[in-house]
């Protein structure tokens, strides 16, 4: 294996991190300030994706899609937070998954309604197509350092929005005592349907970005869903810095684990069947590192301090 | 009158709490409200700024009817509130606490640091780990940074030592001299009564005596206030 593949294989696991980050990054916000787990937020995923497709189909502009991918998702967020979400924040986590399963199942039908079986497809703007030259020689598309920026960004944004903003402090501040915050005149559904929009809208950004590197179709959403939750189990749930954490490790750890697993278990089998075992035990490895670092740390690497 | 509290009744679920309570502040007035433990004054306090909104009797703030209005409302509406226990919120710094209750008015930053010299000294520590005296001075803070008309203290001075019960009543005075609107619960009637324009007594969940606190005679104090 050559230090260009490596490389190029690390920046992908990296994308891969970034992606997860945008739909952990609103799924950890949601369950730590509300706690509510939302099994559509996948959904939204799908949403931002086809809103993107769609709208760069039109207009022939990528761009004004991914503006689209956000509104619509932030949309789509504000109104089931107001018209289902709302009523779940005081049930049980069970209510909520089923609550939020039949969204998943009346967005992939509405989905299917509108757009049909087939798949869409999103070309990578003029902009950002082409590629790099890595050190060590490989070529690197453009596109995809774009999603690892676009994802740095966000995690900036989301901490200076967190961390340093007044409705950064009243979110945590709900967080520990929503009746107090309440209390001093802080509108706390409004503010949960702020956070909740928020979550969409990254999950929608998520869904338009990878959308140019797949195809854009029903139940795209779920497998990353999935691997977000993996992720904010890891990071801790309700920590953003948890979540960026989780996201990257597990990116990169899923990655680069496909690509080495299978050449390690050369070294044991015959070629042919070190593939296939490989790529197999690839796929769980992800699930064995959570179970390590849950075994060590029983509330992931960042505990919500307050929990 | 500022506040107008009119035979309110409040339950926890099935039982009954509040039997009718009857309380005024007029503009600039500091009342103190009294009674034994389990009286109902946090049970009143709650139910003014509808976190337990009463089911029968009427609240009015400068002559605004708050029935049915969320609390959020209530406190927009000018009442500050320093609940019993404190309650600041452990997981912000200091001056996080009193940034995320900001709302626009004559009450900043710079005023509450001025106020309480001790909460500058700290403003970037977690609250939760200031002391007791500390936390109350950062709930009080908190309270006057929502710019309110009426400032509401549940348990004034309840578990601090006595020189940070000075610290706290000289505040209040200040804030009294300055003419904000004061209804308080304290059990130290020696330092309470000294800043309390009118006393209301509550026994069982009513208003059962209200008077000037000059007219708070010991015959009154043994018969409602004492163990
Ligand atoms: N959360 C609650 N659930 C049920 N009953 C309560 C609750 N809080 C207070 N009470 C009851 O209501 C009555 C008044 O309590 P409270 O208003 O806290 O009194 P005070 O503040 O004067 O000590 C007491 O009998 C108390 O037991
Ligand atoms: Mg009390």
């Amino acid at each position: 294996m050559t230090f260009a593949l490596a490389l190029e294989q690390l920046l992908n696991g990296l994308q891969l991190g970034v992606m997860l980050f945008l739909m952990a990054a609103g799924l950890t916000l949601i369950f730590g300030v509300m706690g509510l787990i939302n099994l559509a937020h996948g959904s939204l995923y799908m949403v931002g994706a086809f809103a993107c497709a769609a709208v760069a189909a039109a207009t022939g502009s990528f761009w004004l899609g991914l503006v689209a991918s956000l509104a619509c998702a932030a949309a789509a967020g504000a109104i089931i937070e107001l018209l289902v979400i709302r009523r779940l924040y005081d049930r049980e986590h069970l209510d909520q998954v089923l609550a939020t399963f039949a969204l998943i199942l009346i967005f992939s039908e509405g989905t299917r309604w509108v757009f049909g079986s087939f798949p869409l497809y999103l070309d990578i703007p003029p902009l950002l197509q082409g590629a790099v030259a890595l050190p060590g020689g490989a070529q690197y598309p453009v596109y995809r350092l774009a999603i690892i920026a676009a994802g740095a960004l966000v995690a900036l944004g989301l901490y200076v929005l967190i961390g340093k903003t007044r409705l950064g402090m009243r979110i945590r501040a709900g967080e520990s005592d929503r009746e107090m915050i309440g209390a001093l005149g802080v509108d706390i559904r409004t503010l949960y349907t702020v956070v909740f929009a928020l979550g969409a809208a990254l999950a929608g950004l998520a869904g338009a970005m990878v959308g140019a590197l797949q195809s854009v179709q029903v139940g795209m959403g779920e497998p990353v869903l999935i691997l977000a939750f993996v992720v904010i189990v890891i990071g801790g749930i309700g920590s953003i810095k948890g979540a960026l954490l989780g996201a990257l490790l597990v990116g990169v750890v899923d990655t680069m684990g496909r690509l080495l697993l299978p050449q390690l278990l050369t070294l044991f089998f015959p070629p042919s069947q070190a593939g296939m075992i490989g790529a197999a035990a690839a796929s769980m490895l992800i699930y064995v590192m959570m179970a390590l670092i849950l075994a060590v740390k029983p509330r992931g690497l960042f505990p919500a301090a307050h929990a | 009158m500022l506040l107008d509290v009119s035979k309110i009744e409040a339950s926890y679920g099935a039982s009954q709490a509040l039997f009718g309570v009857d309380l005024a502040v007029a503009e600039g007035e500091a009342v103190a409200l009294m009674g034994r433990n389990g009286m109902g004054k946090t049970t009143t306090i709650r139910a003014i700024c509808n976190l337990n909104p009463p089911r029968a009797g009427s609240v009015r703030l400068a002559g605004t009817d708050l029935k049915g209005k969320p609390s959020h409302r209530v406190a927009k509406l000018g009442i500050g509130l320093v609940p019993e226990g404190r309650r600041c919120f452990p997981n912000l710094t200091v001056h996080e606490n009193l940034e995320a209750a900001a709302r626009p008015g004559s009450w900043t930053l710079e005023r509450v640091n001025a106020l309480f010299p001790r909460l500058a000294e700290r403003h970037a520590q977690m609250a939760r780990s200031l002391s007791g005296g500390e936390q109350q001075m950062l709930a009080i803070g908190r309270a006057l940074m929502t710019n309110p008309r009426l400032l509401i203290l549940d348990e004034a001075t309840e578990g601090l030592a006595p020189v940070i019960r000075q610290d706290i009543w000289a505040a209040i005075r200040k804030l009294k001299a300055e003419g904000l609107s004061i209804l308080v619960v304290d059990k130290t009637l020696s330092e309470l009564l000294p800043v309390a324009d009118r006393c209301v007594i509550l026994e069982n969940g009513k208003s059962v005596w209200q008077g000037t606190s000059a007219e708070l005679t010991a015959d009154v104090q043994d018969r409602y206030l004492g163990v």
